[in-house]
């Protein structure tokens, strides 16, 4: 009985006759990587009914063949990988199969399978917990401790200040600072316009719209222009600093620091703290000064509370502990953006997927960090009664 | 148009800017053959070897694969055409994140249907073939070493079975004794899967040992394309130093 299968696209063809208790296989036409997908599982149920001795190759009508089709027509004498049958028995000669086979018989390998991980079950999904939990865990401890060795860095620098890198710091600054400056400006002057234009709906339905501006005033100066200069420095800086970090990293930069005698927290690390720390109180600064004036603006125009009028009222109605209250958590939330993101830099391995993996963690991190520590504030302030 | 040239490079002219890399290069890469291609740093080997690729498209001239020009050729057909090719950059280019094993399959997975057990063994075999431990396919690029790295980059090369193989400087960076067991895997592998094989190189052994042919590039053309030890006899003051000097001379005598 011969039965035959064809590839698609009519190249190769595979004429198997089984007829008694020998097999014949016919191989015609090209058996090319791209035309033997279709013989594999015909090939590998002759393979499991007849023993190896038992099957012959006629190779009288094959054209070109390549190391896949090579392999897949001597897969039968292959197995179990590693330990040869007896040599193949050929009908007609064809030089390159002969040769590709003989490869294949040297060179095939029985390799592991890829471990693939165990997916679902109840006990998967705790482990995850459970691993989540723990890298979670670890991911604080490790910033703690990152945060110990930049302040030890900075008291060694402090009692020898000539170490300080002056021109790193003042880059720094001027790329962490000055350069976010418009944007979180302009940030800024929304979330103020924002906020006046719904005390402005809620607060008339009372007739008390001139309470818009104390929710301005102590909203931005409190909150909010602190919590944006702190977020936008998050993602722009943290991932500007993670990257370039982890970049060094990846191409042994740290490692020729270390070997010449430069300690990287001195040169890289503390030059972007400092930087953060001293920049973040003055861009919260400009942040408010948008955010007030965003709301004055909407104020004017939507309920005719003139800017002098909105200046006046602010001096009176709102007291000057708010705005130290606001500036007192600028400097926290630099050094947080700074410690996470030079981190999570340091942290990249040799291979690229961790840069962007390091560079998503500094970001979300950092923006985690500093909503929490700002709730934390919010509780303290409120105990102490500022 | 010769009869056996697989890959032909007529009046090549690249330029950067001001800076002229290539002026009227000729190139001719014979069916079958090991091609080197040499020549100081800066010369423009890498150039060359993207425009051969289709990676770069030239500034002036022309490139013919098997007598068809690039610049005939649409977009789908180049594709089909480097179906054909298979490259080995010089770092290795494995991707990041995936296994050994993917790696090799990513090739096969684009551009042909097979079953997915017989695409693990077809990419077993590549990996066995590139003369890598079958411990290797389960790892990521990042666990190899240099000269493992080269031979995962060589098996990705060779899963669609390629007419020709392109090299970008295989040797480098990897000890003497690696180096020299690279060479012999693609003299093997050149010889029983009938690759033509085109190595930029530095490595005066390679060239001796498998090269069936040099291409000497300088003056911003091939000022040689002819078998080892007659490009070592010319007369040009760039060849003399290259093949005359200590690390030269002693490649020679290794081989005689």
């Amino acid at each position: 009985m011969t039965r035959s299968w064809t590839s698609p696209d009519g190249r190769a063809r595979l004429s198997v006759d089984d007829g008694g208790d020998v097999c014949t296989l016919i191989a015609h036409g090209d058996w090319l990587v791209s035309t033997i997908g279709v013989f594999d599982r015909p090939l590998s149920e002759i393979a499991a009914r007849f023993s190896v001795d038992k099957i012959c190759i006629d190779v009288r009508e094959l054209g070109r063949i390549d190391t896949a089709g090579a392999y897949i027509l001597s897969r039968f004498a292959l197995k179990p990988c590693g330990q040869n049958g007896p040599e193949l028995s050929l009908i007609g000669a064809h030089d390159v199969a002969q040769r590709l086979m003989a490869e294949v018989r040297t060179r095939m390998l029985n390799c592991p399978p890829d471990d693939t991980p165990s997916r679902g079950g109840i006990v998967a999904t705790f482990a995850r917990i459970g691993r989540g939990f723990e890298s979670a865990t670890r991911e604080g401890v490790d910033t703690l401790a990152f945060l110990g060795r930049a302040i030890l860095t900075f008291l060694r620098v402090v009692v020898n200040p000539t170490r300080l890198r002056w021109n790193a710091i003042v880059h720094q600054m001027e790329v962490v600072g000055v350069d976010a400056l418009p944007i979180v400006s302009i940030l800024s002057f929304f979330i103020g316009a924002v906020v006046a234009y719904m005390g402005a709906k809620l607060l008339t339905t009372f007739g008390a719209s001139v309470f818009t501006v104390e929710l301005v005033g102590l909203s931005v100066l409190r909150e909010f222009g602190v919590l944006i200069t702190a977020i936008m420095l998050a993602g722009r800086s943290d991932s500007a600093f993670a990257a370039a970090l982890g970049s060094m990293k990846m191409q042994q930069e740290i490692d020729a620091m270390k070997v010449i005698g430069l300690d990287p927290f001195e040169v890289l690390v503390l030059p972007r703290i400092i930087a953060c720390v001293l920049m973040a109180p003055l861009l919260a600064f400009a942040a408010m000064l948008a955010g007030i004036f965003g709301g004055m603006m909407v104020a004017w125009t939507t309920l005719d509370i003139a800017p002098s009028f909105f200046i006046t009222r602010m001096e009176t109605a709102i007291p000057w502990n708010h705005f130290w209250v606001g500036m007192s958590k600028a400097p926290v939330f630099g050094l947080l953006v700074a410690i996470i993101g030079c981190r999570q830099g340091m942290k990249v391995g040799g291979d690229v997927e961790s840069l962007g993996a390091c560079t998503t963690a500094a970001v979300v991190q950092a923006i985690f960090a500093v909503i929490v520590v700002d709730a934390l504030f919010a509780m303290v302030y409120l105990e102490l009664g500022v | 148009m010769s009869e056996r040239a697989i890959i032909e490079v007529r009046g090549l002219h690249t330029q950067f800017g001001s800076h002229v890399v290539h002026d009227n290069l000729d190139l001719e890469v014979r069916r079958g053959e090991i091609l080197g291609i040499v020549g100081g740093s800066g010369t423009g080997k890498s150039v060359l070897l993207n425009t051969i690729l289709g990676l770069k498209s030239p500034d002036g001239g022309e490139v013919f694969y098997d007598g068809r020009a690039y610049s005939k050729l649409s977009a789908e057909d180049l594709t089909a055409l480097q179906q054909n090719w298979g490259v080995l950059f010089q770092g290795s280019a494995l991707f990041s994140a995936l296994t050994v094993r993917e790696n090799v399959q990513v090739p096969l997975r684009e551009h042909v249907s097979l079953p997915l057990s017989l695409m693990d063994e077809i990419a077993d075999l590549k990996i066995g073939l590139a003369g890598l431990a079958p411990e290797a396919s389960t790892k990521f690029p990042s666990e190899l070493s240099g000269g493992m790295k080269k031979r995962a980059g060589l098996a990705r090369a060779l899963a669609l079975d390629p007419d020709i193989l392109f090299l970008d400087e295989p040797t480098s960076g990897l000890d003497p004794i690696g180096a020299g067991e690279f060479d012999t895997l693609i003299y093997d592998l050149s010889r029983t899967l009938g690759l033509t094989v085109v190595m930029i190189t530095h490595d005066l052994d390679s060239l001796h040992t498998i090269c069936d042919r040099v291409a000497v590039l300088a003056e911003k053309r091939v000022i040689a394309n002819a078998p080892v030890d007659e490009v070592a006899a010319m007369d040009h003051p760039w060849i003399q130093t290259y093949f005359g000097g200590p690390r030269g001379r002693a490649a020679l005598r290794e081989t005689r």
